[in-house]
């Protein structure tokens, strides 16, 4: 089997992993590592797709999306953390921790 | 012969390994294992020609990202464990999933198996981009729009961030004396500098660019900002909102002048187009560290410095 | 085989034998300082006859010094990392095995 079919099925699989991990999960951290596990099988379709001639240069169009998309996936999973740390900020003062984190900071509430 | 050895054991070990991350029942494992997952996949790219993407997946899909779940962990942990880390059953989910992966891989491997792509189409234009790697010359001139508007997400997603969680905290007093991370941020500083410099630099005729060099300025930025050596930008700030205004103002210019002279958008002039390439991405370097900065919450106000160490 | 690939071997094949030993090491041992000691101590020694070995067969003296400057950067982040997470352990309270815990 050529290399880039192996890695290209890598990545299909990657793929399947993530998305049943995004299924079966309930937790945010676990959901957004699922996400990310997706998003990275993808990738690795599309590299393997850009090295299907054995000799020569790869084909850059697909390296060059490639690196924007993991810089975007990194951009997601932040917001995705942000809206996590706010869910348990929210929680935690739900459930009135005794608690709470000083106020110190001029752009509070 | 050890090639297709070393290719079947990294095609089979990532799955295996994604499949690790999500199996642990432990957050701070998968997490571990997350990081592990994506020096791997460095690993991966490298082997698939491909260095431009192994140093930004290095840099950034597993340096700050892994940094990222980390400290989000140290936020998390302390909610009431209502919801398990554990995996819910889900036949259907597995069967459809089963059904998908046979599906794509079968349309994987119905592609035509030894196509060149798009590639002799930018060899042959290469000449006219200004600069020499094809990469860097897909990436700002022959696909701007992408990388453009990919800024712009990155904008969004750093806003929304912030917008979600406005509070930013102080670096606390007592941490920052720590000898030991202050020794290691001054040994850090100079090379990081030297780095991020060379890697906008070089972009030009080879693997590297704005993407790395921002990544490389940031993690330095992320070492200060967890050992409360910073505390974190804030949007109040206004050098803050320049740095973040930079890359994408300068770009748009650069893309909207060449209307002006009856081209098209973002159609760089060939004279002028290396110089122009150089100039965007050094702002673009400046743009995407303090994005990937704004996504770090600084340290947290801890219940041991407060009630005293220990 | 010329006498410098040989060499070139040798070392490859000691660095692969300690980093080896090192993954053990992880593996096996007791609590988290033994286990940093294994990381850290054996993997960097397994690392640096890595880079000697993989130096003799470079083509030229850049990529020689770029291959040793690698294996600088990871022993100074290693030694940091190691007390970093040795003390973060032992402020949670890990007891190393065997000993105690010092007040």
């Amino acid at each position: 089997m050529n290399p880039w079919a192996l890695y290209a099925l890598s990545g299909v699989a990657l793929f399947s992993v993530g998305l049943v991990g995004l299924f079966s999960h309930q937790h945010v951290v676990k959901r957004i590592l699922a996400s990310n596990i997706t998003g990275s099988g993808v990738l690795l379709v599309l590299v393997a797709l850009a090295r299907r001639m054995s000799s020569g240069p790869p084909d850059p169009v697909p390296h060059a999306l490639v690196l924007t998309g993991i810089v975007v996936s990194v951009s997601s999973t932040a917001l995705g953390v942000a809206l996590a740390r706010r869910m348990a900020r929210l929680q935690a003062e739900a459930t009135h921790l005794p608690e709470h984190e000083p106020r110190s900071d001029g752009e509070g509430p | 012969m050890t090639d297709v050895l070393l290719d079947g054991c990294l095609a089979l070990c990532l799955p295996l390994l994604a499949w690790l991350v999500l199996r642990t029942e432990s957050l701070s494992q998968a997490v571990v294992l997350f990081v592990a997952f994506g020096l791997l996949s460095a690993l991966g790219w490298a082997r698939l020609d491909a260095p431009d993407i192994a140093l930004v997946e290095a840099a950034v899909g597993t340096g700050l990202t892994g940094a990222l779940l980390m400290h989000t962990l140290s936020w998390t942990e302390e909610t009431p464990p209502d919801v398990r880390a554990r995996a819910r059953r889900r036949p259907w989910a597995l069967l459809a999933t089963a059904a998908l992966t046979l599906l794509l891989g079968w349309a994987v491997l119905a592609l035509p198996a030894d196509s060149p792509g798009l590639g002799p189409e930018v060899e042959a234009r290469r000449e006219d981009s200004g600069v020499k790697h094809p990469v860097t010359a897909v990436l700002l001139n022959f696909r701007g729009y992408d990388t453009l508007l990919e800024i712009a997400v990155l904008l969004v997603a750093a806003l929304g961030a912030r917008a979600v969680n406005p509070r930013s905290e102080r670096a606390s007093s007592d941490a920052a004396k720590d000898p030991l991370t202050g020794e290691l941020f001054r040994m850090m500083t100079p090379a990081l500098l030297l780095v991020a410099g060379y890697l906008v630099w070089v972009g030009d005729h080879g693997p590297g660019g704005a993407f790395q060099a921002g990544a490389i300025l940031a993690g330095g930025g992320v070492v200060a900002i967890l050992t409360s050596r910073m505390g974190t930008p804030r949007m109040s700030s206004l050098r803050v909102r320049w740095a973040l205004l930079t890359g994408p103002l300068l770009f748009i210019g650069v893309g909207v002048a060449p209307l002006l002279s009856g081209r098209r958008l973002l159609e760089l002039p060939e004279k002028l187009a290396g110089t122009l390439i150089f100039i965007v991405e050094m702002a673009l370097t400046v743009t995407i560290a303090m994005v990937l900065l704004m996504f770090f919450p600084g340290t947290r106000p801890s219940r041991a410095g407060r009630g005293g160490e220990r | 085989m010329s006498p410098l690939e040989l060499l070139s071997a040798a070392f490859l094949l000691a660095g692969a034998a300690f980093c080896l030993a090192g993954t053990v090491g992880v593996l096996r041992f007791p609590d988290v300082y033994c286990r940093l000691h294994a990381l850290t101590k054996v993997d960097n020694l397994g690392l640096g006859l890595v880079v000697a070995g993989l130096a003799l067969q470079s083509a030229s003296w850049a990529t020689a010094l770029k291959l040793f400057l690698v294996w600088l950067f990871v022993l100074i982040s290693s030694a940091f990392t190691c007390q970093l997470i040795a003390r973060a352990a032992l402020r949670r309270g890990a007891v190393p095995s065997g000993g105690r815990r010092e007040p």
